[in-house]
């Protein structure tokens, strides 16, 4: 009833084509937008802008990274924390040796090292395909991190390749509070978004699909396999990059090689699966999802009798837990909360009607 | 010799002496044959005959050992997959080969994938040339896609389809790239006589309206010798037969290969 | 020279406990398909559960009963919760869903036995051996004997039983063999213990060496370049590429290790494998799958 499509007709193309086709999605999008850019700032608290909202926003846009190359363009990969890592250190070392450097372009440059590592590690997805491009990704995970921690001319000579954030600011406008980190992350998360909804819409988007879905006859149709597959691993390798630069230096404000680990990268994989392979909302869905959730469940356990569940259990269970809802999603809705978000959508535009 | 020459012009694909083999195991021997400009030619004969690997040999998805391809005035020792396309072949699978994560509209898209001109970039920033060619490459996609009667299923995700209809969105997946020779590779399997009916009225429209050649592999006989201009026939992996239908359709070798001979 | 052939018989052997982990996976692909992620996991539990068990007073042999009953009944416990409902689905989801019973099943054995470091005594012990002016640890003699044994096993399992002959046609064709009337959740069933048995003798050794601890289950990171060197379906080919990586990894870290920096095993075979995978996608003794279109 109140989602209704009727009346709105798409008289030319070009409006067939918008993202958001109903008035009613339209309305929505700039509604959240206010909210996040102006509404949130003025009534968020501190705990809630660094600890939920601005790791949730960063993980978005990791997933999104992910999602482009795994879900979209279908080359797996179990390396997107060590593409993080060199968005990360590379931001950092051109904040650092070239002075005056504005943030944003020490960002996008550091994304643009971390998009050269990840095509270097995506040439063997020319020769190998599906599975056994797992070993191409994890050694890539396992080396990075190893000479980002041996090598301390990353880190400026520090002990273990620890690294903390430059002066976060831009035009002069101070961006160190938890405020202006938040809008900092989410002004840079909004924009990369909306060049991934673009590429993934466009030509790119589509021969990605192509070659996910049937390689052999995405050749056949003249799909340049070489251009597109390394298309994929550098944009994904773009987005995961600044990601990076954004979890070293909104969130945590210092970071080592090591966070940037296997356990990591598994994580924004889980993201995606959960959040839906192929899907730009999902990635959205499943970060917010792993921020939630250990927050859920240590607040459920602490509801609980005390003594009942043990502190140190709590790791173990939340373990438990995400395993078993990963094999519950791939059992049950392998397109992800993505997917479920659309069923209710698709009910809501009937409602109150049935089908 | 002179001859030969300007038949060679007239004659879009001809293939000479082509043979393939599968570590030793030989698929087809010593093919020779010629496709003219804007006929219709069907490759026919009993199964395991190397239809679909010659076909696949003609637009480069597997390298012949011996022989050559001429297409369209220009010799090929080696055709790669995209070479063929960017040459004007395009085709449909035995085993249909559409993108099952896309609806149709997109898998059509695709098939106009090297008519672009804009780069991803354009495309990703939504800037200088890309709008204007998404309307026109939206466009060619609404005419094939009428042209062929799938406008109700435009944005339904081809997995869902049912199988006559999806074979009818492969074919507008390869009608897409405006391709001057069409490999059809039993485009008509699994289909009853309606839809069969409907599917040959659609080759005969490719073929007279768009001028385009066509190369088919097909079963069905009466379909054959209704659409036909020109019948390849293999066996084993040889010609057994190759002239305007009638005429095959006498050849006692055919004859034999599908009926089998009298000991 | 000795010194070479020293590091060299130390890096076969170490490869040898790498092929005894990467043989479950090998067993596990073959009969389904699935590239079982929760082997580590498997060798993890197997072990806390055996040394857990030995901690309380439990005697040698009803230990390693009681762990391999338990790794039966796991293996039942996957075929029915993970393996039927996506019966149908893509190498990769199962791929994922392996990673998601990894963390279940880790989770499950820290949750159950805690997570500190247990030593296991096997009662070999580990003073070198001198053969030929080398000197090799009796530890590693044992593991590669053991493992030996393990693979004869396995062969006769495989060659000469029945079972054996029924695991072998699931491999082959899993439709064919429900055709001929095989059960194959039985098979499937069988398949997982038999791995969870291997898990647990890998368990054992490698618990015996490292102390059982959460890091076992990281071994199974070192098996996916041992299965691309020597394919993911055959055990010889397991074998022999353990050996290979578990060699070039400590001649890396002896040779080439002082040049480039320390750590470098952590990174060197997964290179090693891609190397290999540029050459020969399909491994040693794999299967090279033709596509047909």
């Amino acid at each position: 009833m109140f989602y209704q499509e009727a009346g709105q007709f798409s008289t030319r193309y070009a409006q067939d084509r918008r993202v958001f086709r109903l008035r009613q999605d339209r309305y929505g999008l700039v509604v959240l937008l206010l909210l996040a850019f102006v509404g949130v700032p003025y009534l968020g608290n501190d705990y809630w802008l660094s600890a939920i909202l601005i790791p949730f926003l960063v993980l978005s846009l990791a997933g999104l990274g992910l999602n482009l190359l795994t879900g979209y363009a279908g080359q797996l990969s179990l390396g997107s924390a060590a593409f993080m890592a060199v968005g990360a250190f590379a931001t950092y070392n051109v904040e650092l040796r070239v002075p005056g450097s504005p943030l944003l372009l020490s960002m996008a440059l550091g994304g643009g090292v971390a998009a050269l590592v990840a095509v270097l590690f995506g040439l063997p997805s020319l020769r190998i395909k599906g599975f056994y491009l797992l070993v191409s990704t994890l050694a890539a995970q396992f080396f990075v991190t190893w000479a980002l921690t041996r090598f301390s001319w990353f880190s400026n000579n520090s002990a273990s390749g620890v690294i903390s954030a430059p002066r976060l600011e831009i035009l002069g406008v101070d961006l160190n509070s938890p405020v202006g980190r938040y809008l900092l992350t989410l002004g840079v998360v909004v924009a990369l978004f909306w060049l991934g909804k673009n590429l993934v819409r466009s030509e790119l988007g589509r021969n990605w699909m192509a070659v996910r879905d049937m390689d052999t006859a995405a050749a056949v149709m003249g799909i340049a396999l070489l251009k597109t597959k390394l298309l994929a691993f550098a944009i994904s390798g773009f987005f995961l990059g600044v990601a990076g630069a954004l979890w070293a230096f909104t969130y945590l404000g210092t970071v080592e090689p090591h966070g940037f680990d296997l356990n990591r990268s598994f994580q924004i994989l889980f993201i995606i699966i959960i959040g839906g392979l192929g899907s730009i909302l999902g990635n959205f869905l499943g970060a917010a999802f792993i921020v939630m959730f250990p927050v859920l469940l240590s607040n459920l356990v602490a509801l609980m009798p005390a003594g009942l569940i043990d502190a140190g259990q709590i790791e173990n269970l939340q373990k438990m837990a995400f395993g078993a809802l990963i094999i519950v999603f791939l059992i049950k809705e392998p397109e992800g909360l993505a997917r479920l978000w659309q069923k209710f959508r698709e009910r809501a535009r009937l409602w109150p009607l049935r089908y | 010799m002179a001859q030969t020459q300007a038949t060679k012009v007239e004659h879009l694909l001809v293939l000479e002496n082509i043979g393939l083999s599968f570590k030793g195991v030989k698929a087809v021997t010593d093919i020779s044959f010629a496709v003219a400009a804007g006929e219709i030619c069907a490759l026919i004969g009993p199964n395991g005959a190397g239809k679909s690997s010659l076909l696949n040999v003609i637009n480069g998805v597997y390298q012949a050992q011996q022989g050559r391809i001429h297409f369209a005035g220009a010799e090929h020792r080696r055709m790669r997959p995209h070479d063929a396309a960017v040459r004007g072949i395009a085709r449909t699978f035995q085993n249909i080969a559409l993108f099952k994560g896309m609806s149709v509209l997109d898998n059509v898209l695709t098939g106009r994938t090297l008519r672009r001109r804009s780069s991803w970039i354009e495309q990703a920033l939504r800037i200088g040339r890309a709008g204007g060619e998404d309307d026109r490459q939206r466009e060619a996609a609404e005419r094939i896609i009428d042209f062929l009667h799938i406008q109700p299923w435009r944005d339904t995700l081809v997995g869902k389809l049912p199988y006559g209809l999806q074979k009818r969105v492969e074919l507008a997946r390869a009608l897409a790239a405006e391709p001057r020779l069409l490999l059809l590779d039993e485009p008509m399997a699994g289909m009853n006589a309606e839809e069969k009916q409907q599917m040959s009225r659609f080759i005969v429209d490719i073929n007279r309206e768009l001028g385009t050649t066509v190369v088919l592999i097909e079963h069905d006989i009466g379909v054959v010798m209704g659409i036909c201009d020109h019948v390849v026939v293999l066996d084993y992996g040889r010609k057994i037969g190759d002239g305007p239908p009638d005429e095959v359709r006498q050849n006692p070798e055919v004859i034999a290969a599908y009926l089998g001979t009298r000991h | 020279m000795e010194f070479f052939f020293e590091v060299l018989i130390g890096g076969l052997l170490a490869g040898v406990m790498y092929a005894l982990v990467a043989i479950g996976f090998v067993l596990i692909y073959k009969a389904s398909g699935v590239f079982n992620f929760a082997q580590g996991a498997m060798v993890l539990f197997s072990a806390l559960t055996f040394v857990s068990l030995l901690e309380r007073g439990v005697p040698f042999w009803l230990a390693f009963a009681i762990s391999l009953a338990a790794m039966v009944l796991l293996a039942v416990a996957v075929e029915r919760v993970v393996l039927r409902p996506l019966v149908n689905r893509s190498p990769i989801t199962l791929f994922m869903a392996t990673l998601g019973l990894s963390y279940v099943i880790e989770g499950f054995a820290q949750a159950l036995w805690g997570a500190q470091v247990h030593g296991l005594e096997l009662g070999i012990s580990d003073e070198p051996l001198e053969l030929g002016g080398m000197l090799l640890s009796q530890f590693d003699i044992f593991a590669a004997v053991t493992a030996a044994l393990l693979v004869l096993a396995l062969s006769l399992l495989f060659n000469k039983t029945r079972i054996g002959l029924s695991l072998r046609a699931v491999a082959d064709d899993p439709l064919a063999a429900l055709a001929v009337g095989i059960r194959l959740q039985r098979v499937w069933v069988l398949v997982w213990a038999v791995a969870g048995f291997v898990g647990l003798v890998a368990g054992l050794l490698w618990g015996a060496r490292l102390g059982v601890q959460f890091s076992l289950s990281l071994v199974v990171l070192k098996a996916l370049p041992v299965l691309i060197i020597g394919g993911f379906t055959s055990i010889s080919g397991a074998i022999v590429g353990g050996l290979i990586i578990g060699a070039s990894e400590k001649l890396a870290e002896v040779y080439l290790g002082p040049v480039i920096g320390g750590g470098i095993e952590n990174w060197f075979p997964y290179v090693l494998a891609l190397l290999f995978l540029l050459v020969r996608p399909a491994g040693l003794f794999g299967e090279r799958a033709i596509e047909r279109v």
